[in-house]
């Protein structure tokens, strides 16, 4: 009891620069979606390094939006940058651990719109291409988060 | 005066649906996910009906698009214009007037130099379920709909021989872009009578009753906005006089902006009216909000 709620607390202690948040179960599966097998993917996004920058440029894509900046201002931006970047970094295979929540709860109460998913893919296929990353490489990855919507979108 | 019935409609539409009553969204759609508009003004390709729905809106909004097409062929010149309202991603009506020029054919089948046959086509359209990008990579986007054809020269269908001057074709679409591989894949089934889309009448000597027919697409993406592709189209061959083929085109499709989409094709429509081998260029400009 008391071992389950240290190895709570240590899975969901806030890292530096981060606000805390409620515990959750972390596991890979809330990444919602499996990652890619072998490194084409991963050589095709520029290697972690490359997934860094256009998780930065995408972030920073989001916020400056007209249409759709005001969803992403009232996040955690250093939380929001790294989830994003362990999601990434975990379904293009590239080793990583993602240690943020599902899709559904981190995506409750948004009041994201169809518009708006059409927006954030925009602004991701940019900083997708800004990194040089061929476009059906783009559409692979877009693939893999296209079942997303239903649970980003309120209907 | 029909596209006024169309805009009346239409207006019923929105006053019956309660999501009008919050705050509408302007645009919204992923580039070329409204697709182009055929010759018959609904979206889709150029010559294969789509299970899009027309204009830039969302779910939660209003859109619509204006087109002109022509294509010029060794012996005609096929030229067709339209609009058509897109209400919430779901229902989508049309309007477009073919008309059809016969140039030295028309002389030599005694209905007069450069005689044009025209038509207009009063679409209906509703998504049924399923989206052409999101969601499974399984679940097409699937829709049905209606277009009422009423050739304006009547007396020239039934020269040829055929039964009526009025039909209306049925369709279900259904249409995916599979984004693991950037192909877009799409398939209609059609009921219909229609001579050369309805330009030539409805059922003849050789058929009167409704048949089935296909239509179906293979496009491949190459960016945002582009995207290259083939289309083909059965047809019912129901005249005596006048031998019909299937339609065949090669396509590329270009969103110059969000609001202004290309499309540029080689289409090959096979046997007209007695004339064999037209195979010629099909441009189209869509306009959309």
């Amino acid at each position: 009891m008391l071992l389950t709620a240290l190895a709570l607390f240590l899975q969901t202690a806030p890292s530096p620069g981060e606000e805390p948040v409620d515990p959750y179960e972390i596991k890979d599966s809330n990444a919602g979606a499996t990652p890619f097998s072998g490194t084409g993917m991963l050589e095709a996004f520029g290697g972690k390094e490359g997934i860094r920058r256009i998780v930065d440029r995408f972030v920073d894509a989001n916020l400056a939006d007209e249409e759709i900046g005001e969803i992403f201002a009232g996040h955690d931006q250093v939380r929001l940058r790294r989830t994003l970047f362990e999601q990434f970094c975990y379904i293009l295979n590239g080793g990583c651990r993602y240690t943020g929540r599902d899709m559904k709860s981190s995506h409750k109460d948004l009041g994201t719109q169809h518009a708006d998913m059409n927006r954030l893919v925009e602004n991701l296929q940019a900083a997708m291409a800004t990194e040089g990353v061929p476009f059906a490489a783009q559409n692979r990855f877009l693939a893999k988060l296209a079942p997303m919507k239903r649970d980003v979108v309120e209907r | 005066m029909y596209f006024a019935k169309i805009m009346a409609c239409a207006a019923a539409v929105l006053i019956a649906v309660p999501a009008a009553a919050e705050e509408l969204r302007q645009g919204g759609k992923l580039l070329l996910t409204n697709g182009v508009t055929t010759i018959e003004g609904a979206s889709g390709g150029g010559i294969s009906t789509w299970a899009l729905i027309a204009g830039n809106e969302t779910t939660d909004g209003i859109g619509g698009s204006a087109h002109v097409s022509i294509v010029v062929l060794p012996d005609y010149d096929w030229q067709s214009h339209g609009a058509a309202i897109g209400l919430f991603d779901r229902v989508e009506l049309s309007y477009a007037r073919q008309n059809f020029n016969t140039r030295d054919i028309g002389a030599a089948l005694g209905i007069g130099q450069d005689y044009v046959l025209r038509q207009d086509v009063f679409g209906a359209k509703v998504r049924l379920f399923g989206d052409a990008v999101y969601g499974s990579p399984w679940a097409p986007q699937v829709a049905v709909g209606v277009q009422h054809k009423r050739n304006l020269d009547g007396w020239v269908a039934r020269a040829v021989g055929a039964k009526e001057t009025e039909g209306t074709d049925f369709y279900v679409a259904a249409t995916k872009l599979s984004l693991s591989t950037s192909i877009l894949v799409g398939a209609t089934a059609r009921l219909t009578k229609a001579n050369q889309n309805g330009l030539l009448g409805f059922g003849g000597d050789k058929g009167e009753d409704y048949s089935v027919q296909f239509e179906g697409t293979l496009g491949y993406q190459l960016s945002r906005r582009f995207v290259i592709g083939g289309e083909y189209r059965t047809k019912p061959d129901n005249l005596g006089v006048a031998r019909e083929d299937d339609w065949f085109d090669l396509y590329a499709a270009y969103a110059i902006t969000r609001n202004l989409t290309a499309t540029a094709a080689y289409a090959d429509l096979g046997s007209i009216a007695t004339v064999p081998k037209q195979r010629g260029a099909f441009l189209s400009l869509q306009a959309s909000f």
